[in-house]
């Protein structure tokens, strides 16, 4: 398993364009790498006789009415953006079309 | 961009055979998007239609919209598909900024509808059997404006501008199995397919099925392999294209570029590729595979949809008649000749003759509209006949107002050119512009005597039974009264006052 150092736990921040004091990143470290240790025992328990599940209690057909409900405003929308134009979200220059 | 070689698409065809497949992507017209309850509109001002949902801001959560599920079901069940005793929402993971959350919520390996027919026929009355695989829900994406660069696309761009009402609008993905054995009209019968796809979700009413909004859009698989050939070509996917012309175009375009390459032993490459209407061609896109990893995986937010077999039989009695009974009834009842049918399929206006009947127009007269002065009016500004302002209620008025007299075929074409430009309902420009035919008998007896008296000699004619010799008169009263009279009546008239003067 690889280890949850400092150096992994700010590039994950950054990727998820959180701010993390230098405190935060220690403790983070720890917390995840406990995380990622108790996901992998999971593995132990895999089987051909155990099914994939992807929820703890058997529920479907959970619908919601088709009632259009308040949407943010544009300038709510935008608020947390790191850059924007016209309305709308400003991104970098996209090279791949798909 | 270096241009493509073609090879002469009978030679293609001569050489090869060709093997399409067809992605149709279906917007659906609810009122709220599929996870949320942001409205589901067209045209509003950049993201003024998003919340923590479609944003996908860290901890918000989706909840299904039951009227997408219960289209969706719809569309399944109008395909002849089997409908899932259980159906899965799965995360669809890709990084481009069209979606804020990095995953696309779509259907995998469960989708809601599987196993299903169309019969379609082709501009030459043969009818191909085309299987479909699946029609699974999802979302639609965000839109993309890219900014700067020489060509405004995307290559060179300097930025791009990301608009999200879009995203999160529920769609439908209706895929078919490879199609065989369409030959040279496999180009029509895409086309044709897409028709009838936009055909039925119109009749279901779940889509506004208005394909230059992007409501209906299709991705076209082509591959060809030689004649004779088991294994089977590879296949290029062309997105973008957005009309049932282009279809056509595309599918052909993609024959005859791939049926050049391998004559000269060249490989094709598995790739996404672009349509351009402009330029009548295909471009590259990126290089594709069927390995594509978008790490797949249940949605854990959403629950299974498991539809009773009461609710699936209760859409099924909803359902209105297929294309091809609908053509058939429509074709009888409006005794149409095969001809003359078969021209108001391809020209695409089926609905639209079909609404200005129900409008209360007889169908003759709503079929010369349409597929005449309509359709040359489209043609010579360059439109699609449905992006012209006029209601087939519109075209209906105008054909009561030419039965009833009121109007001449050519007052009425005036008519139709004022409707176009936006200046209101037929009757009230006939008003406006007092463009109706007089039908006072008084006013046009007026101008009629007044006629005949400056010329004597033609009124001698017409008593001794010269009939011809009426027309000089008859020109001069429709000069007279402005063209605004009905020429049969004038002549009735002219003929009568002759004898009593
Ligand atoms: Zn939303």
């Amino acid at each position: 398993m690889s280890e949850i150092t400092p150096e992994l736990v700010r590039h994950l921040a950054a990727l998820a364009r959180i701010e993390v004091s230098e405190a935060e990143v220690a403790q983070f470290a720890s917390q995840l790498a406990l995380i990622v240790e108790s996901v992998a025992t999971v593995k132990a328990a895999v089987s051909d006789e155990i099914f994939a599940t992807s929820h703890p209690i058997p529920m479907a057909n959970v619908f919601r009415e088709d009632v259009v409900k308040p949407s943010l405003t544009q300038a709510q929308a935008l608020s947390g953006a790191a850059d924007s134009e016209s309305g709308r979200f400003k991104v970098s220059a996209i090279l791949d079309e798909d | 961009m270096a241009k493509d070689q073609l090879m002469d698409y009978q030679k293609a065809l001569d050489a090869y055979e060709v093997v399409i497949g067809l992605e149709v992507h279906v917007e659906l017209n609810t009122n709220t998007k599929m996870f949320c309850g942001c409205a589901n509109v067209f045209g509003d001002e950049p993201n003024t239609n998003v919340c923590p949902n479609c944003l996908g801001f860290p901890g918000a959560m989706p909840a299904v919209n039951g009227k997408a599920i219960e289209n969706s079901i719809k569309i399944g069940l109008a395909l002849d598909c089997q409908i899932a005793a259980t159906g899965r929402f799965a995360r669809k993971n890709y990084f481009y900024p069209d979606l804020a959350k990095n995953f696309q919520t779509s259907q995998y390996d469960e989708p809601i509808a599987f196993e299903g027919t169309i019969d379609i026929e082709v501009p030459s009355g043969k009818v191909f059997t085309v299987a479909i695989e699946r029609a699974h829900m999802e979302e639609d994406a965000g839109k993309l404006t890219h900014v700067g660069g020489s060509t405004g696309r995307i290559q060179g761009a300097e930025f791009s501008l990301v608009d999200f009402n879009r995203a999160g609008v529920p769609l439908v993905e209706i895929v078919t199995k490879p199609i065989y054995g369409a030959g040279d009209e496999a180009p029509e019968l895409a086309a044709a397919y897409v028709r009838s796809i936009r055909e039925i979700v119109k009749n279901l009413g779940v889509s506004d099925a208005r394909m230059e909004r992007g409501n209906v859009r299709c991705d076209a698989n082509v591959s060809i392999r030689p004649k004779g050939q088991e294994k089977l070509g590879t296949r290029t996917e062309t997105k973008n294209v957005n009309s049932l012309r282009s279809i056509e175009r595309a599918v052909k375009y993609e024959i005859q570029r791939q049926a050049h390459l391998l004559s000269q032993g060249t490989a094709i490459i598995q790739e996404t590729r672009h349509w351009h209407e402009d330029r009548g061609a295909t471009s590259s896109g990126r290089p594709k595979s069927d390995a594509d990893d978008y790490r797949y995986f249940p949605e854990p937010d959403l629950v299974p949809i498991q539809p009773s077999k009461e609710w699936i039989e209760q859409l099924r009695a909803t359902l209105p008649e297929k294309p091809a009974i609908r053509r058939k009834r429509l074709q009888e009842l409006w005794v149409f000749s095969d001809l003359e049918f078969r021209d108001v399929v391809n020209s695409d206006l089926l609905d639209e003759i079909d609404d200005t009947v129900k409008a209360g127009a007889k169908p003759q007269a709503a079929r010369k509209w349409w597929t005449g002065e309509l359709a040359r009016i489209a043609n010579s500004e360059d439109k699609d006949i449905a992006e012209l302002s006029i209601t087939p209620t519109q075209v209906a008025q105008i054909a009561a107002l030419v039965e009833s007299g009121k109007l001449t075929d050519r007052l009425a074409r005036e008519v139709l050119t004022c409707v176009l430009a936006g200046e209101g309902n037929p009757e009230e420009i006939v008003a406006k512009r007092g463009l109706e035919v007089v039908s006072d008998d008084g006013a046009l007896l007026a101008a009629i005597d007044q006629v005949l008296s400056e010329q004597p000699d033609v009124l001698e004619k017409i008593r001794e039974g010269k009939l011809q010799a009426a027309g000089a008169v008859i020109g001069a009263v429709m000069k007279a009264m402005a063209g605004s009279a009905d020429a049969a009546r004038v002549r009735e008239l002219v003929i009568q006052r002759a004898n009593e003067l």
